[in-house]
């Protein structure tokens, strides 16, 4: 009688397929994974002790480095989280643009997902595809910001800077070319038999299952379970509009690339409808106790200049109390929890990150199943390993 | 199942004869934008004087804690900015420096800019501290808007010029 034993093999942190740095420790039989161990840490910055050493408004740069694809929903989620501690207004052209910047995000987000997951494959044309049409949103924020990734565009009380001129118009030929687009990809792959083979029925994630796992986001819907916090609790002008929630039926790989898919096409529905009721005005809130006065301001006016010198050195210092705050970025809920001591820096910042969530599932989903089964759902999984490690 | 797969090879196919969108770099390069937020430099007023008066909002504002300033008084025989004080050392790490802009932002004279030179690589470390003499715009570019960047910047004698 022969006898097998199996093997351990360790896939990452430099495998091109685990996104980042995860390292999977898979106890294989022959191909079939019996155990699976993911390993993180790799990436480990220290973000969140970080931010206890330094002001509020120092803090949003921060944001930013941990999920480099949904940068403006990590900005937004901590911004709005301490203008919550304060309980500050936002003006409501500020709310709008957020709303669009959020949106933006996401569409980029889930390219660069449907790009990786697709190249994963074997599909590299929708690689390529997907990548250019996320150039024009990197476009779009560096015209605004001034660079293209860590956009840093959300500060407490509203934005970095009003839009530049002619940002709406570029703006608009994007929403007008993007659906189509978004077509081609479908062509690409939706109906492509190679691609259902990989991805019907593979990794299949019941909505039980993914509650289990505290799953968010695109993930979550995938598996039936309709959840958006978008809805569930509206914040920025969510409510006021029309948009729908993609959910899928069965869970699997396949679900996973068609909301996502969809989504994108509801992000634009919506980025229409904000462009329509964008309305004009300041961009952020005039409280010179916690938010930077213009600039033109303090040129001209002490009091303006002392508020700004005091921010600039001390930062604010809000109640003693704690917040927590979750928008729906793109890879689920993107949450912020801070503890303030009523001094000017955090006495605590808790990021309850998507991303880590979703690594939490996949030895769930790929032990007894096959080797390159794992590619497809660890791809299929979505997350950034800067904001898992943090 | 073979008409899906004509229907993304036709696709593809089109697509070949379409214009590329490739910028062959660095040949050629992508524009830059007036925001840019790039490697930092020291503005000058009209009259050639230093527009930082040595506040230090820069230093203190900063996430990454690089910037480094030392402030002096302006004396009758020694004035380089127009105010009582002016910045004696002036040292920008930029090797830290995570270009997030606050710098510019809360600078209350407008000072310090970050323009929309992107590319800066060097062979020694040493080179990524940026001294005030490096950071201040040359004197014959005083009160005009930043050039963009050489085509090659390599030899932009950011490299060759020394520190300490």
């Amino acid at each position: 009688m022969a006898q097998t034993e199996t093997m351990i093999l360790n896939m990452g942190p430099q495998h091109p397929s685990t996104h980042g740095v995860l390292r999977l420790e898979l106890e294989l039989d022959g191909e079939t994974v019996v155990k699976a161990t993911p390993h993180i840490g790799y990436l480990h910055t220290g973000f969140e002790k970080n931010m206890e050493y330094k002001t509020y408004h120092q803090c949003i740069p921060y944001t930013d480095r941990m999920d480099y694809l949904s940068t403006v929903s990590n900005n937004l989620a901590f911004t709005m989280a301490v203008e919550k501690l304060l309980g500050l207004e936002v003006p409501p052209r500020a709310e709008c643009v957020r709303v669009i910047w959020a949106e933006l995000n996401r569409i980029g987000s889930h390219l660069v997902w449907l790009a990786t997951q697709a190249l994963e494959l074997g599909a590299a044309t929708p690689f390529l595809y997907a990548f250019s049409e996320r150039e024009k949103i990197l476009d779009l924020f560096e015209m605004a910001s001034g660079v293209r990734m860590m956009t840093s565009y959300n500060r407490i009380g509203g934005l970095m800077a009003d839009l530049p001129a002619g940002w709406s118009e570029k703006l608009v030929e994007f929403l007008r070319e993007f659906p189509a687009k978004v077509d081609e990809y479908e062509t690409l792959l939706t109906n492509n038999p190679i691609w259902l083979r990989r991805t019907k029925g593979v990794g299949v994630l019941s909505g039980a299952d993914a509650l289990k796992y505290s799953l968010s986001g695109p993930n979550l819907r995938a598996s039936g379970v309709n959840w958006d916090i978008r809805k569930s609790s509206p914040y920025l002008l969510y409510d006021q509009f029309d948009f729908r929630v993609p959910v899928g039926e069965v869970g699997d790989t396949f679900d996973r690339y068609i909301v996502r898919i969809l989504e994108m096409r509801e992000s634009v529905r919506i980025i229409n409808q904000a462009l329509k009721v964008l309305p004009t005005g300041p961009v952020r809130t005039d409280n010179p106790k916690v938010v930077f006065p213009e600039k033109e301001r303090i040129k001209s006016s002490m009091e303006d200049l002392i508020h700004h010198f005091k921010l600039a050195t001390e930062g604010f210092s809000p109640p003693a109390g704690e917040v927590y705050f979750s928008v729906e970025g793109p890879r689920g809920e993107m949450g912020y929890y801070i503890v303030s001591n009523g001094s000017n820096m955090p006495w605590r910042v808790r990021v309850r990150p998507p991303s880590f969530l979703n690594v939490q599932a996949i030895p769930f989903l790929i032990e007894g199943k096959m080797i390159p089964d794992v590619i497809a759902i660890v791809g299929s999984m979505d997350f950034v390993l800067g904001e898992v490690d943090r | 199942m073979i008409v899906e797969l004509i229907q993304g090879f036709s696709l593809t196919l089109r697509r070949l004869f379409s214009r590329p969108i490739t910028v062959q770099y660095p040949e050629q390069k992508r524009p830059s934008v007036p925001r840019a937020r790039g490697l930092h430099r020291l503005e000058r007023h009209e009259n050639g004087l230093e527009r930082c008066i040595g506040c230090g909002l820069c230093a203190a504002v900063c996430p990454a804690q690089c910037i480094y300033l030392e402030a002096a008084e302006n004396t009758e025989e020694q004035r380089y900015s127009p105010g009582e004080r002016y910045c004696k050392i002036y040292e920008i790490n930029e090797f830290r420096c995570i270009f997030c802009g606050y710098c510019e932002e809360v600078c209350p004279v407008d000072a310090i800019i970050l323009g929309p030179q992107m590319e800066f690589s060097m062979d020694n470390p040493k080179n990524f501290i940026y001294d005030k003499e490096r950071l201040l715009v040359a004197l014959e570019s005083k009160g005009k808007l930043p050039a963009v960047p050489e085509a090659d910047s390599r030899s932009s004698g950011l490299v060759t010029s020394s520190v300490s």
